[in-house]
């Protein structure tokens, strides 16, 4: 048995067996061989059994995750079927007697080398395909096994030092119950996607892969962040009474489905989701979302090698739309840069994404790309109620240059008769505090503001939220975020405008209680932590929260701030 | 031996889905096929040799293909090309 303690970045208990999602070991030794002939035949075998296994992966994939998905194991397929790649190998092994792992070697590194050396970043990426499906033969022919998490049938907890958004791609949610990564944090990429999928998970837990064998029977505890493995029989019974008790609790929860979000005293605010993709509105459905928040569009524009057209975002935020019969849904423009790259987009490398080209900064400079998403967002418009975001606005001129582009595409798109809703609200995210201290200014010209926390607390704190060791300055409580989020809500209230948060931040059980006090109208979060906030805040009271959020405002530290949501709420 | 030449109209170029297609379509055939573009010549039923070529949108390419159904081959390749909208 052993004990491991993390970050818990998704909530609930899952209890199974473990998954490795690690690199297996593919030393070999260089060897002389005396049958050329048997050698041969022995890649030819490794090279048919990594074929036939890759056939299997990609029907899977076309049937679970999408055609999509799947012609990448199409091009990986080819690889393997290269004649430039295969004569060479048998070539080597014909003329020099080497073993058929140095042979396969030499040759695959050549064409990684050549195609890693390309001055272009798409063509680099491909030096990972053929790095990829070279190690497959390899594997074969070493007798070892790699994972292959698309295929996995059976209830798993996933073991990875990280998950990429491909690793989670490949995921099936029918047979993932949770899993551990070695790093991340609450707002790492691998953590929203479990929030996402509803599983538990416990990130950030240093030596996960290490620690823990496959076929170890693991339990993921979401609640607390701790991962046990080979637990003892009255541990995991304990285990098993928790995850009973919070099955009971998310029933009782989902009793308020249909409820509103409203105070003790009669306040009501807007309970919201974020999404990422149109197959997230089931969630936000199953868990009463009383709109979308935030619809992070760049989903669309990954994990593939060309810009998504504009009929194919239409398609996406139509179906998003209409999936929400006319409640609100805002979708924040293309926000890539930063920890999110698009390869074929070949953009240099910065020395700080995070500070650097990216979000709406990107969109002003390429407006082909930006003008599609416009004319796609402004042609669905008619389908909904449509809120347009804009991301990383630091000053009011991109605000404006945004809007001006905005108002163009829809004269043209109206001169081509083409119908768009009358009017759409504009809005900004506010994750700059230069925009969260200039609030009173944008509020005039702006229809709303959404509250980005986890951007706006690592830009305040200047604290990479990448970065583990100064991850004790991702301080959502801290009175200083506290004093600009106020101003931020204060703000909005003074011109009429509305102020809504899609941080992490609002989905928050120690946040909420402030949020509403400070007046906030609008928590987006992720759709699983919606009910558990509306059984919250209906227990609150409004003018109890006015009080605590004043008395917060004037505090010193975080640690102050969490002590007086505790007095004043029996949580 | 029978040649043609394209000019690739698909704002990506040739880059994976198209080579994909364009390769698996080559294989079908028993003549040699190659690519050519900037003076480079690769195998037309290599996946990295086609990629390896780097074609861009506007590019200048032509297939040339040799063998007993070299001028069938040509043919459906000119059709794959033309029907995803990658050359003219």
């Amino acid at each position: 048995m052993g004990f491991l303690h993390g970050i818990a970045a998704s909530n609930g208990i899952a209890i199974a067996k473990a998954y490795k999602l690690v690199e297996p070991d593919f030393t070999f030794e260089k060897k002389t061989i005396d049958v050329p002939a048997e050698e041969v035949a022995r890649f030819q075998s490794a090279l048919q059994t990594a074929k036939s296994e890759l056939e299997k992966i990609r029907d899977h994939a076309g049937t679970a995750l999408g055609a999509d998905k799947a012609a990448i194991f199409d091009a990986h397929l080819l690889v393997l079927s290269d004649p430039e790649l295969i004569s060479p190998i048998e070539d080597k092994i014909n003329n020099e007697k080497v073993n058929a792992e140095q042979a396969l070697k030499e040759t695959a590194d050549m064409f990684i080398s050549m195609f890693e050396s390309m001055d272009n970043e798409y063509m680099k990426e491909r030096a990972a395909d053929i790095r990829d499906v070279t190690k497959r033969v390899l594997a074969h022919l070493l007798g070892i096994q790699i994972p292959n998490p698309s295929m996995i049938a059976e209830e798993v907890v996933i073991v990875a030092e990280d998950l990429t958004p491909s690793d989670t791609a490949q995921l099936n949610r029918q047979f993932v119950k949770g899993f551990t990564t070695n790093i991340g944090g609450r707002t790492s990429h691998s953590a929203i996607m479990a929030r996402s999928m509803e599983i538990p998970a416990v990130v950030g837990t240093k030596s996960a892969t290490e620690e823990i064998n496959n076929g170890d029977l693991v339990v993921v505890d979401g609640l607390k962040g701790e991962v046990h493995f080979n637990p003892t029989p009255e541990l995991l019974e304990a285990y098993k009474k928790t995850q009973e008790d919070f099955e009971k609790q998310k029933a009782e929860w989902a009793k308020l489905v249909n409820e509103k979000s409203v105070t003790a005293d009669g306040h009501h605010v807007e309970l919201a989701a974020n999404i990422g993709t149109p197959k997230d509105l089931k969630g936000v459905v199953e868990n009463g979302g009383e709109g979308i928040g935030l619809y992070r569009t760049e989903f669309l524009y990954m994990d593939r090698d060309q810009l998504p057209t504009e009929e194919e975002q239409y398609t996406a935020y139509k179906a998003v739309l209409e999936g929400m019969e006319g409640k609100p849904v805002v979708v924040r423009t293309l926000d890539i840069g930063g920890d999110k790259e698009l390869p074929y987009l070949n953009l240099p490398k910065e020395m700080n994404p995070f500070l650097g080209f990216r979000a709406i900064r990107l969109c002003l400079e390429e407006q082909d790309i930006f003008r599609t998403q416009l004319r796609a967002l402004l042609r669905a418009s008619v389908h909904g109620n449509l809120k347009v975001m804009f991301p990383m606005i630091a000053t009011l001129n991109e605000f404006r240059e945004a809007k001006a582009m905005l108002e163009e595409e829809k004269s043209k798109l109206v001169n081509e008769g083409i119908q768009v809703a009358d009017h759409i609200e504009l809005g900004i995210m506010v994750e700059i505090p230069s925009t969260a201290v200039l609030a009173d200014q944008f509020a005039k010209e702006v229809d709303f503001f959404s509250i980005g926390t986890n951007d706006l607390i690592q830009y305040t704190m200047a604290a990479d939220r990448m970065n583990q060791q100064v991850s004790y300055l991702y301080q959502p409580y801290n009175p200083s975020i506290l004093r600009l989020v106020n101003m931020v809500i204060d703000a909005a209230h003074k011109e009429g405008k509305w102020a809504g948060m899609c941080g992490e931040m609002a989905g928050d059980e120690t946040a909420i209680p402030i949020l509403l006090g400070l007046g906030l109208d609008e928590f987006s979060m992720s759709a699983s932590s919606i009910l558990k906030a509306r059984s919250l805040i209906r227990n609150l009271s409004k003018a109890d929260m006015e009080q605590l959020a004043s008395d917060v405002l004037n505090m010193s530290t975080t640690e102050e701030v969490v002590e007086a949501v505790n007095r004043s709420v029996s949580l | 031996m029978v040649q043609k030449q394209f000019k690739v109209v698909a704002e990506t170029g040739i880059h994976a889905r198209p080579a994909t297609m364009l390769v698996q379509a080559a294989s079908k055939f028993d003549s040699e096929i190659h690519l050519e573009y900037k003076e480079k010549k690769v195998n037309l039923k290599s996946i990295m040799g086609v990629m390896s070529l780097g074609i861009g949108q506007g590019a200048d390419i032509s297939i040339i293909a040799e063998g007993s159904d070299e001028q069938d081959a040509l043919n459906t390749l000119e059709e794959t090309l033309k029907k995803e909208g990658l050359a003219e």
